[in-house]
């Protein structure tokens, strides 16, 4: 017993240093040189300013925007310092009361658009920071955004259609359209008119 | 299913045999003690390491000595967790400001990762300091990998020696698996994973400024800092605003590449690979989920080459490789078919180029159903318990999947080392029963197998489902365990069902609406990882020791050949039924009645 005591403290030692010290500090002066923006948060500065991350989402309910996927993160949605999901089980009654609201706020903000609400647009996400919706949530939210930024609404699905990110290499993943990438071209094309 | 999801799923499965096969074959040369050429020039720090602990690499262990090595070194890594987390307030690195655990906590954390189970009670980004995620967490992702590593590099030992008690040495196998195996891969992929987006700073959380002012309500606290009640025992809430957003970030490449490699699963962040952060990009995901499945199916073809056929390792690659793809698409296949509440309130579901539909709840966009339903598969397969999609919001059927992958004991590619050595008990109990049906003395790989070996199977083989059933008997019984429910009837049950499943095969996923941090569910789930993980490695190595003492026969007219399509048949059969037999009550009551109850309200 005794006899394997020493050399399990010192081959805990160091291997601990190794690779909880050693090993994280190499990967940090990797990212810091050759990946500076990424290994930060992918931050996204205007102005001097960072108005965000392109990986992570943010609230929107202003009409003249897009909206993203819901959030379940507490206290409020889209707090990236502490992620969440709903966690709700498929037939909890909980479930169906928060999409219904969705839903019907979804209705409230344009009347006149009738086709179905894609689904990804009612869900909450898994990490309630979701950057991003479906093309065909983006583009069911079009006309709205066409009649508050007084835009065609041919121009809105173009924009959505240049902020379309297909399927990495052509196949992996879904394709998809990062909200506030989306929001802030829409902003920066209501503020050069 | 589209045909895009045909692809990709075909595409992981042949990009994981393509790395798993040379993987392999570099690793049985590790082990041979025949080290590569690109890593070679680590040999003096090894030497360094073993001069420095006063180990000699040609000191081989009898089984008694390597189990207690295992214990020891194990306990000193669980040790380390507590007092870490006990004093991170204390402690550099930590920018934010976290404060000390509590004491229940610390244990269920340090007994998580010290079992390879990775089980999260607790959000990382709100709760652990970067000194405990890196000096306490990244290191047992490491070294518990390589105990499971080790343990079973010392039962192809025992299959391989003739008439001795030696089995190697603990130390030099614990080593070279962290040094040659687990350290490259995970530069690799770390380093691949911040190119996609993975954060790693030691810098505190960033702020933004919001593109929309946000009103919210919070919880008032009082001065005690305590969440203030109305006389009804509701929480008061008041309104708030605020135009910025604080985003948590850290050095979390380095811990992701591990806890994806090791098998481990523990998230930098509380969402783990959901978290853009943590999986960024599909092509993250890609190589996440495939970081998943790579050291159990390489094992597979080391333990070929190590015991002389490499028939062997295929036999038992394919078993896992078939029950895998049958309940892969058993769980695309519901949550591609979604929620029928979602179709009776009129959404549009349908898959297509433009979204992904289906069950999008707790899902993220960028993976849509199809590499949801693939992670969750993998993820429980394997022994890793990372999610990239929250399993409690799956259909009943698509939660029943990875429910059950755990509970068939984590052998379906398993924990890297520890689901080979699962399934090679299976194998033993499979040529055991095959023996009684023909009549002959049960042999495997040129060893008697008797009724010391079949024995320690039972053992290895029933203490999970013991610990998982009785386990979940406790904690429906108890107000402290029913306390913890978030989600109302069957599924209820189900959440209780699966975390004990996950603790009791050490695979670390939940349904993550279980506040299963109170007291009760952190004792009761800490002690049911630590008592399958150790309860399975002390039989394992004495099954070891007792094949490494006896000869080695020749294949005779009677011997049932441990190789080929017939073998692959019984070895998926016993893993099958011995995992429906023991679960199928308990299911019932959990997501089958559930299914029942979701297709009736249609």
């Amino acid at each position: 017993m005794l006899k394997e005591l020493k050399p399990a403290f010192v081959v805990f030692g160091l291997l601990t240093v190794l690779t909880g010290a050693a090993y994280p500090a190499l990967i940090t002066g990797i990212a810091q040189t050759a990946f500076q923006d990424q290994a930060n948060g992918s931050l996204i500065v205007q102005d001097g300013k960072t108005r965000g991350s392109r990986l992570i989402g943010q609230a929107f309910s202003d009409p003249g925007h897009f909206w993203g996927r819901p959030s379940a993160t507490a206290p409020m949605p889209f707090n990236a310092a502490s992620s969440g999901a709903s966690n709700q089980g498929p037939l909890n009654p909980a479930l169906e009361e928060s999409v219904n609201n969705r839903i019907e706020a979804l209705k409230a903000s344009d009347p006149t658009q009738t086709a179905a609400i894609p689904v990804d647009l009612v869900t909450a996400s898994g990490s309630g920071l979701d950057p991003h919706i479906s093309v065909a949530a983006a583009r069911w939210q079009a006309p709205r955004i066409a009649r508050h930024r007084h835009l065609p609404e041919e121009q809105v699905r173009e924009l959505i259609a240049s902020h379309t990110e297909g399927r990495q290499l052509g196949v992996l993943g879904e394709p998809r359209v990062n909200v506030l990438e989306l929001n802030l071209a829409l902003d920066k094309l209501a503020a050069t008119r | 299913m589209t045909g895009n999801g045909y692809l990709q799923i075909g595409l992981y499965l042949a990009v994981l045999f393509a790395c798993a096969w040379p993987l392999g074959r570099y690793m049985a040369r590790v082990y041979q003690g025949d080290i590569p050429l690109p890593v070679r020039w680590l040999r003096p720090l090894e030497r360094g390491i073993y001069r420095l602990a006063g180990v000699r690499g040609d000191d081989s262990m009898s089984w008694t000595r390597y189990a207690l090595a295992v214990l020891i070194f194990n306990l000193i890594g669980f040790l380390a967790v507590y007092a870490l987390q006990r004093l991170q307030d204390v402690l550099p690195f930590n920018p934010d400001g976290m404060m000390a655990t509590t004491a229940d906590l610390a244990f269920n954390t340090a007994a998580s990762f010290a079992s390879n189970t990775n089980w999260q009670s607790y959000g990382g980004e709100s709760t652990m300091s970067y000194l405990t995620q890196m000096l306490g967490l990244g290191v047992q992702n490491f070294l518990s990998a390589a105990t499971g590593m080790a343990v079973l590099v010392a039962l192809a030992r025992g299959f391989m020696q003739r008439e001795t008690a030696a089995l190697g040495n603990f130390w030099v196998d614990l080593v070279r698996s962290t040094l040659y195996v687990l350290l490259p891969l995970s530069i690799l992929l770390s380093t691949a994973l911040v190119s996609q987006g993975v954060v790693q700073t030691f810098n505190a959380h960033a702020t933004a400024h919001l593109v929309e002012q946000l009103d919210f309500e919070q919880p008032k606290l009082g001065d005690d800092g305590q969440p203030l009640k109305d006389a009804q025992g509701l929480p008061i809430v008041e309104k708030a605003t605020t135009g910025e957003q604080r985003i948590a970030v850290g050095p979390a490449a380095s811990q992701i590449a591990i806890k994806q490699l090791g098998t481990n699963g523990g998230g930098f962040f509380g969402v783990n690979s959901a978290h853009p952060f943590e999986n960024p990009t599909p092509l993250a995901n890609f190589l996440e989920v495939l970081a998943i499945f790579l050291i159990p199916a390489a094992l597979c073809i080391t333990f070929g080459i190590y015991v002389g056929d490499r028939r062997q390792g295929l036999t038992i690659l394919s078993a896992m490789t078939l029950i895998f793809v049958a309940m892969l698409a058993v769980c695309v296949w519901a949550e591609q078919s979604g929620n029928p509440l979602f179709e009776r309130l009129g959404l549009d579901t349908q898959a297509s180029e433009l979204q992904a539909g289906g069950n999008m709840e707790g899902k993220e966009t960028r993976f849509g159903v199809v590499n949801s339903a693939l992670w969750a598969t993998v993820t429980t397969a394997a022994s890793n318990g990372s999610v990239n999609a929250m399993h409690d919001s799956f259909t009943p059927l698509g939660g029943l999947v990875p429910m059950w992958m755990m509970q068939l004991g984590e052998v379906v590619f398993g924990g890297v080392g520890s689901g080979l050595y699962g399934m090679i008990i299976f194998a033993l109990v499979a040529v055991f029963v095959a023996g009684l049906m023909i009549g002959r003395t049960p042999e495997y790989l040129g060893k008697k197998i008797e009724a010391f070996e079949v024995k320690m199977a039972a053992v290895a083989i029933l203490v999970p489902p013991l610990v998982v059933l009785l386990g979940t008997a406790i904690a429906v019984t108890a107000d402290a365990g029913r306390a913890g429910i978030a989600n109302p009837g069957a599924h209820g049950f189900s959440e209780i069902l699966y975390a004990l499943s996950s603790a009791g095969n050490n695979n670390g996923s939940a349904f993550g609406g279980l506040s299963a941090n109170t007291p009760f569910y952190n004792t009761l789930l800490g002690f049911a990882m630590l008592f399958s993980r150790f309860w399975l490695i002390v039989p394992v190595l004495a099954i070891a020791g007792s094949l490494a003492a006896k000869k080695s026969i020749r294949p005779g007219a009677g011997t049932l050949p441990t190789h080929g399509p017939l073998f692959v048949m019984l070895l998926i059969g016993t893993v099958v039924v011995v995992g429906a037999l023991t679960f199928l009550p308990a299911l019932a009551l959990g997501p089958i009645v559930e299914h029942l109850q979701m297709i009736g309200a249609r």
